[in-house]
């Protein structure tokens, strides 16, 4: 589904006159319907890789392979910017730890949101939108509320909802549980093992090592790549 | 696999230049500072510009006062002539004409079917001394209709849709507040249901709450109407909220494009960087 080859990116900044590097060397695969779990320290890269993925960083050299449904085997490097406004519409989520809220938009109407850009008009991205918050134990007395009101924990149930709502093939997940309590951690794990009995294939970064223990069917630790025992997830 | 979709706006090395030049700027971009020649004065408002627009886009064009980003959408909507360049609209002719060359009664129809401008200044989009409604009609007049009922009837669906109470229909627009003149300038750019919609800063002098009224409408409609939209903003919030690609402007030439998140993240232009360190 994705392979990663020789990925390098580092910063420059141009008042500085100087570049300040994030990752480089970095390969891997991942198969379709895999989770590939990203470990390391602060500061080693881990989100640069998931945001290289998604083009929001531009790396200065290497490969990122994705077998898309619309365009076929596609370097998401060099992909022209339509495909790739495409893609993210309709097959690429990536769910951070951070909610950009849009001024007076409900929490319901963020998710219906993510529907309409696939497609789906208002009557039946409702109801589906609807059920993600169920899912994701929003109470329903918050749907037609600002974001901007909720405690972090809801604002990130509420993003990882708008992702995961779309059932996209490529899922990247940026720490989306950093400051979950173990309850709403319990239901973004049992959302992630619905996604995967549906195929979708992950990368995620998790602080929380135990969360990735037996989800995972790889392991990148930053330097190299270990298949881990369990490899039904 | 899917084919990749036409892009509905096509333009192609547009130039628009105040001035004629001289021996030691013309055709020498080297010779010119910022976007002017020091010694004849021309200005080179915008210099070799081209850029795409598809189907249901909203792609957003930032940059500093004087870049260049109002002469690019004032000569798209032929409010001003461009110097050379090409551009083709794929719902004219295929998209197989240059309506830079076009007659001047042929971009009027485009101007008037094809397109929907929205200013920054409600001076130049509204007719302050006709009534809300009328500004509305005879934008549909010049288009050709001369149906009084029609259009009272659609100028009455259209002010409503940008929530202007039908009580006001007959009001001058130099009666309405910013947000309203705006929210009317906005109803008389939908009035022949153009595919695309040209905004230009119309969010700019507004007031938070009125803002946050206009950007929910743009929004709306896009969605509800899949137009295309080309937006000028200087506010990077409007266009990380609404844009899907971002265009940045600098002395009249396009220094950086990309997903606006890309261009807001990982900025790779000097003045980029210094634009999105300057972000509150």
């Amino acid at each position: 589904m994705i392979r990663v080859e020789n990925l390098k990116k580092s910063f420059y900044i141009h008042h500085l006159q100087r570049s300040i590097p994030a990752i480089h060397s970095v390969s891997f695969e991942v198969k379709t319907g895999e989770f590939l779990g990203i470990v390391g320290r602060s500061g080693s890269g881990k989100s640069t890789i998931l945001k290289s993925i998604y083009r929001t960083y531009l790396p200065q050299s290497g490969h990122i392979w994705y077998d898309s449904a619309a365009f076929g085997r596609i370097d998401l490097i060099s992909a022209d910017i339509q495909k790739m406004v495409t893609l993210r519409k309709n097959e690429i989520g990536y769910v951070s730890q951070f909610l950009h809220i849009m001024p007076r938009r409900s929490a319901l109407e963020l998710v219906e949101k993510a529907l309409w850009e696939m497609g789906l008009d208002e009557e039946n991205a409702k109801p589906i939108a609807q059920d993600a918050l169920r899912f994701f134990d929003l109470p329903e007395e918050l749907w037609d509320n600002y974001p901007l009101t909720f405690s972090g924990g809801e604002k990130i149930r509420l993003n990882i909802a708008r992702a995961v709502v779309k059932q996209p093939r490529l899922l990247l997940l940026d720490e989306p549980t950093a400051s979950l309590d173990d309850a709403s951690k319990y239901k973004v794990r049992e959302a992630i093992e619905k996604l995967k009995q549906h195929g979708t294939t992950m990368i995620g970064i998790f602080h929380d090592l135990a969360f990735m223990e037996g989800l995972c069917d790889q392991v990148y630790t930053m330097e190299s790549i270990v298949e881990t025992a369990d490899t039904e997830g | 696999m899917s084919e990749q979709q036409k892009p509905i706006l096509i333009l192609k090395d547009f130039n628009k230049t105040f001035g004629k030049g001289c021996a030691h700027c013309d055709g020498k971009p080297e010779n010119r500072r910022q976007g002017y020649c020091p010694k004849c004065r021309t200005v080179y408002a915008c210099q070799d510009i081209s850029l795409s627009l598809y189907q249901g886009e909203i792609v957003g064009i930032v940059g500093e006062s004087g870049s260049g980003k109002s002469t690019l959408m004032q000569a798209l909507y032929f409010d001003s002539e461009a110097t050379s360049g090409e551009y083709f609209l794929e719902a004219y002719h295929s998209g197989e004409e240059n309506l830079f060359l076009s007659s001047s009664q042929q971009q009027k129809w485009v101007r008037n079917m094809l397109l929907g401008m929205v200013y920054q200044n409600p001076m130049m989009g509204l007719k302050m001394n006709f009534s809300a409604q009328s500004n509305i009609a005879e934008k549909m007049i010049a288009a050709g209709n001369r149906q009084v009922h029609s259009m009272v009837e659609r100028g009455d669906t259209l002010l409503e849709q940008v929530h202007i109470p039908l009580i006001r229909r007959k009001d001058s627009p130099s009666h309405f507040s910013g947000g309203m003149q705006q929210r009317v300038q906005i109803a008389k750019a939908l009035a022949n249901e153009p595919p695309i919609l040209l905004l230009d800063e119309v969010t700019t002098g507004l007031d938070l709450s009125v803002q946050a009224d206009v950007l929910e409408l743009i929004q709306k409609i896009q969605r509800e109407r899949k137009n295309s939209i080309l937006l000028v903003s200087h506010d990077l919030s409007v266009v990380r909220m609404l844009a899907d690609r971002t265009i940045v402007m600098l002395n009249g030439r396009i220094i950086e494009e990309g997903l606006t998140d890309q261009v807001l993240e990982d900025p790779q232009h000097p003045y980029t960087q210094q634009l999105v360190y300057s972000l509150l």
